[in-house]
């Protein structure tokens, strides 16, 4: 598919003669883009494969949620009993799928949970739109170290074959988080997984270290901190946590690799180790990973909301600032995952503190972007409705955040639905919308190509309510006291899992549209007569200035900077001393 | 049986006198409180502990917060959307970029919000971790899938929960703190009782504990909160609240496990293997769970790890006493444990018979 759109790009491109050859169409075969090391392309594949493990972690939610319908299992028993053996059914053998309809729900569950955090959502924005924007908006060739660039993804490759393996070798039924002595005596293909998620860190690693140094030594002449978009100082804080807190999941799952393999104690109690040992180790990534996965979605949040309302962004030192605090503080508050779990109640004291600490700059940008709006030059294009959207999906899932974080109230919402509520609110509702939003704002730019407008908004809205069905009455489920994980479920839940259900059906629904229309706007027929704008929004950051999809080495020559990236010329300047 | 053997002769005689008043409670709780299923899901979770009651006041005020700020920020959201909506291509915009005071406000009054709540829940959960010394003493041993109850003052009283229905799991008498001193003897579980508001992580090689009173008779659910395995949704239990004047009695009548006069042995049998937590892992219905399933196992050949063996009477009682001295190809990765001094002879014969009886 490539290729018949690079020709197409190509004829194009000689129809203009001032125009030169995209990315897209400067090098040709399979082999340009499998050895590639222009980060345009590299964020293309990356992009490419974080969508599709997406979808293979929405089918596995589709499918549990659908079990869930109900109180008893049933579905899955059904549908088990009626795949073929190839398939991992039972060919027709009721009593055979009933005895294994709770542990395929247990792998579904961790299917989801393990393919969404470790292969979509950690890599999906840094991978993908980090990787194609970061040097265009500061205005440099490549990301420093183009060819370990070309190794991360092939590292991320790697991984995510261990994970396809561990899915076809069984299956996992531990839960994404890995728990000790569960995950050290379960049957499953505990090792295949934790090896992927050990090497997928090797990428991320590899990804974060590259940007570090492209945002420390490629900016433009004249590229100040300060005049750095937003987006890239999201990023910055996020390789900052990739290079720092990896390293500890990866000697964490290794320990675990050896505990299985060599029957050595680490975490297993039977032979000598702490299991809630394993769980230190786990959060201290895990928690700063969660901002991996969210501050990216604040960076492109940030370029919405200021290029869609023609405005300056409002407080721009406060949100570069925060993302840093933000990156700081995350590391010391792994403790709140483990208010029950028998630390001690000093630990979870200062744990608690902490993590409050924590709401504050969050709270700051939620505000500025907000603040942003004030008179400015609102226009509801799809991004900004993502945009927009996720205003009000991530400031519920920032308030949740505060239940939970408070120790008498988490006692009893721990490891309930509510969690699970909150989770997806920040994840969900904060990242993925995110992303979304800034797949729709930069996608004329990477691909050369437009959707169709009126889909991607009504597409929005399914997105929207799909979303909020599925997951805001999971809060009053958790409240309520319905434990997390469970196969089966006491029948007073039932209405309200009922709904969930329902809504994630629209919101799947929802996805598979946006899919759609995003594939159907790269068929051949579907290529603009004239080629797109370079600017497609008024953007004033650099990616906007070069050509659309932009030339191989991104700039006709050194691009200069003299103001900040949210000076849009619709700006009323008069009254004011200008000090450019 | 085990019951009487152990307490003393005036104490076993107290016990069973009481037997008429223990069924009297079981009556006047299924009234006190509606039956936990029959709830809609909109009803609010019962306040059943001195716990209850601060948490959700704490809950309310953080609700009443978040949906305040939450509106506020949408309704400014909202009026910023319609009023500065883009009206023609060459509109103004203002070039405000930053505003010291504002900010500072922003930050300043979330933070100070924020310090109360965290004193608040902090006082709170101080609270739940120092139990009173009076507190009745209960050990708490979580397998997979069902929790195991003891009373170190009532010897001989053994609760379980069952994978296959939701039965008297814990009994505490109203107005007493309870303290609950946990382990596990597998993987981690986490007793959780959302009418009391507590859960605390069951952890394999050491012990927590936990603590509460209950304030309202009645029947509540009791669950694993912790992720452990297949039968993960099926560890529940009930915990029944009762008068304390009506709770030993109760408890004697509950714990004890002794063949009923019109029961036949395998009838006891079968009780049996629904009250000690042998279903967790056997079935029944011929499907192979944990551990080999029933149906068909009395007089089967089997192969196992030693070689082959019948199973007879010496086999099934060598396998309860000692699980591990010759295991059944396809279950030797699995460590069951030792049934010694929890179930005698006459449990054991029971057993068999109800094994006898699944053909």
């Amino acid at each position: 598919m490539a290729d018949d759109k690079s020709k197409h790009d190509a004829e194009h491109a000689e129809g203009h003669g001032k125009r030169e050859p995209s990315y897209l169409v400067a090098q040709r075969g399979l082999k340009s883009w499998l050895f590639t090391i222009d980060h345009k392309r590299l964020g293309l594949m990356y992009l490419g494969s974080t969508l599709l493990f997406f979808f293979v972690g929405g089918v596995a939610a589709i499918l549990f949620r659908t079990e869930l319908l109900t109180p008893a299992g049933d579905f899955i028993p059904w549908l088990l009993s009626h795949l073929p053996t190839a398939l991992g059914g039972t060919g027709g053998d009721v009593e055979a799928a009933v005895a294994q309809s709770a542990t395929t729900y247990n792998k579904l569950f961790t299917v989801h949970g393990a393919v969404m955090v470790f292969l979509v959502i950690i890599p999906a924005v840094p991978g993908s739109l980090g990787n194609f924007l970061l040097p265009l908006m500061l205005g440099a060739k490549d990301v420093a170290f183009p060819r370990l660039n070309l190794l991360s993804f092939w590292v991320y490759t790697l991984g995510a074959c261990f994970f396809l393996y561990t899915l076809f070798a069984g299956g996992l039924d531990t839960g994404w988080t890995f728990y000790t002595p569960y995950s050290s005596t379960t049957g499953t293909a505990v090792v295949s997984a934790l090896f992927g998620a050990f090497i997928l860190g090797f990428s991320s690693i590899l990804t974060g270290l590259n940007f570090m140094v492209t945002i420390h030594k490629m900016r433009a002449p004249g590229m100040t901190w300060n005049r750095m978009p937003l987006f890239c100082w999201s990023i910055y804080a996020t390789a900052v946590i990739q290079v720092l807190a990896t390293p500890v999941l990866a000697i964490t799952l290794l320990l675990l690799v050896v505990e299985r393999t060599l029957n050595i104690g680490i975490f297993d109690p039977a032979m000598g180790g702490d299991p809630v040992l394993f769980q230190h180790f786990f959060w201290f990534y895990s928690h700063p990973a969660v901002y991996i996965m969210i501050l990216p979605g604040f960076g492109i949040i940030s370029e919405l909301v200021a290029v869609h309302s023609r405005k300056h962004i409002f407080g721009y030192k406060a949100i570069a600032l925060s993302s840093v605090a933000i990156a700081i503080i995350s590391f010391i508050v792994w403790g709140h995952h483990m208010f029950v779990s028998g630390q001690s109640e000093l630990a979870a004291i200062v744990f608690s503190f902490l993590t409050f600490a924590v709401a504050v700059p969050t709270a700051i940008k939620v505000f500025s972007w907000v603040a942003t709006l004030y008179k400015g030059s609102i226009q509801f294009n799809t991004p900004m409705l993502y945009a927009l959207m996720f205003l009000f999906t991530f400031s519920i899932g920032g308030l949740t955040g505060v239940f939970l974080g408070t120790l008498s109230v988490d006692v009893h919402l721990h490891d309930t639905y509510f969690v699970v509520a909150h989770f997806h609110y920040v994840m969900m509702g904060g990242t993925i919308i995110a992303f979304i939003g800034g797949l729709h704002h930069w996608w004329p730019k990477m691909t050369g190509r437009t959707y169709s407008v009126w889909q991607s908004k009504w597409a929005a809205l399914l997105v929207f309510i799909g979303f909020n069905m599925t997951f805001f009455n999971q809060f009053v489920l958790g409240q309520q006291g319905m434990p997390r994980r469970y196969y089966t479920y006491v029948p007073q839940f039932q209405q309200q899992h009922m709904m969930s259900t329902i809504g994630s059906y629209i919101l799947f629904l929802g996805l598979l549209w946006i899919a759609i229309y995003l594939l159907a706007s790269l068929r051949r027929s579907a290529a603009p007569k004239e080629p797109l704008p370079d600017n497609t929004w008024g953007g004033a950051s650099l990616e906007w200035s070069t050509q659309t999809p932009p030339i191989e080495h991104n700039f006709h020559g050194q691009p200069r900077v003299d103001t900040d990236p949210y000076n849009f010329p619709q700006i009323d300047r008069t009254g004011e001393v200008d000090h450019h | 049986m085990i019951l009487s053997m152990l307490m003393e002769p005036e104490q076993a005689a107290q016990a069973a006198a009481d037997a008429t008043k223990a069924a009297e409670a079981a009556t006047e709780a299924a009234k006190a409180a509606p039956p936990w299923e029959t709830l809609s899901p909109w009803d609010t979770l019962p306040q059943a502990s001195t716990f209850a009651e601060g948490t959700d006041a704490l809950y309310l005020f953080i609700v009443g917060i978040s949906v305040f700020f939450f509106l506020l920020v949408m309704a400014v959201q909202a009026y910023f959307m319609w009023k500065y909506r883009r009206l023609s291509e060459d509109q103004k915009t203002s070039s405000i970029t930053h505003n010291g005071k504002i900010e500072f406000l922003w930050s300043a009054i979330p933070a100070v919000l924020l310090v109360v709540i965290f004193v608040w829940g902090e006082v709170d959960f101080l609270k739940q971790t120092v139990p009173p010394n009076d507190a009745v003493q209960v050990r708490v041993t979580g397998r997979q899938w069902f929790w195991t109850i003891e009373y170190p003052d009532y010897p001989g009283v053994q609760l379980t929960s069952s994978v296959d229905e939701s039965q008297v799991t814990l009994m505490v008498p109203k107005g007493q703190p309870v303290q609950l001193t946990m382990t596990s003897e597998d993987v981690l579980h986490s007793f959780y009782i959302p009418a009391f508001r507590i859960k605390r992580d069951v952890v394999p090689g050491r012990y927590t504990t936990l603590w509460f009173e209950a304030t309202q008779v009645g029947e509540f659910n009791l669950y694993c909160a912790e992720y452990c395995g297949d039968q993960h949704s099926a560890m529940i239990g009930k915990v029944k609240v009762l008068e304390p004047e009506l709770f030993a009695a109760a408890l004697a009548d509950a714990g004890k496990l002794e063949q009923e006069p019109s029961e036949s042995l395998a009838a006891f049998g079968e009780r049996i293997y629904s009250r000690r937590g042998c279903n967790a892992c056997h079935s029944l219905d011929g499907s192979p769970k944990t551990g080999p399933t029933w149906k068909g196992l009395w007089q089967k050949n089997e192969t196992t790890d030693k070689g082959a063996v019948l199973v007879d009477d010496n086999y099934i009682k060598e396998s309860i006493l000692e699980p591990n001295a010759q295991i059944v190809n396809g279950f030797t990765g699995v460590k069951m444990p030792s049934y010694k001094g929890q179930l005698d002879d006459k449990h054991i014969t029971a057993l068999i018979e109800f094994m006898k009886t699944l053909k």
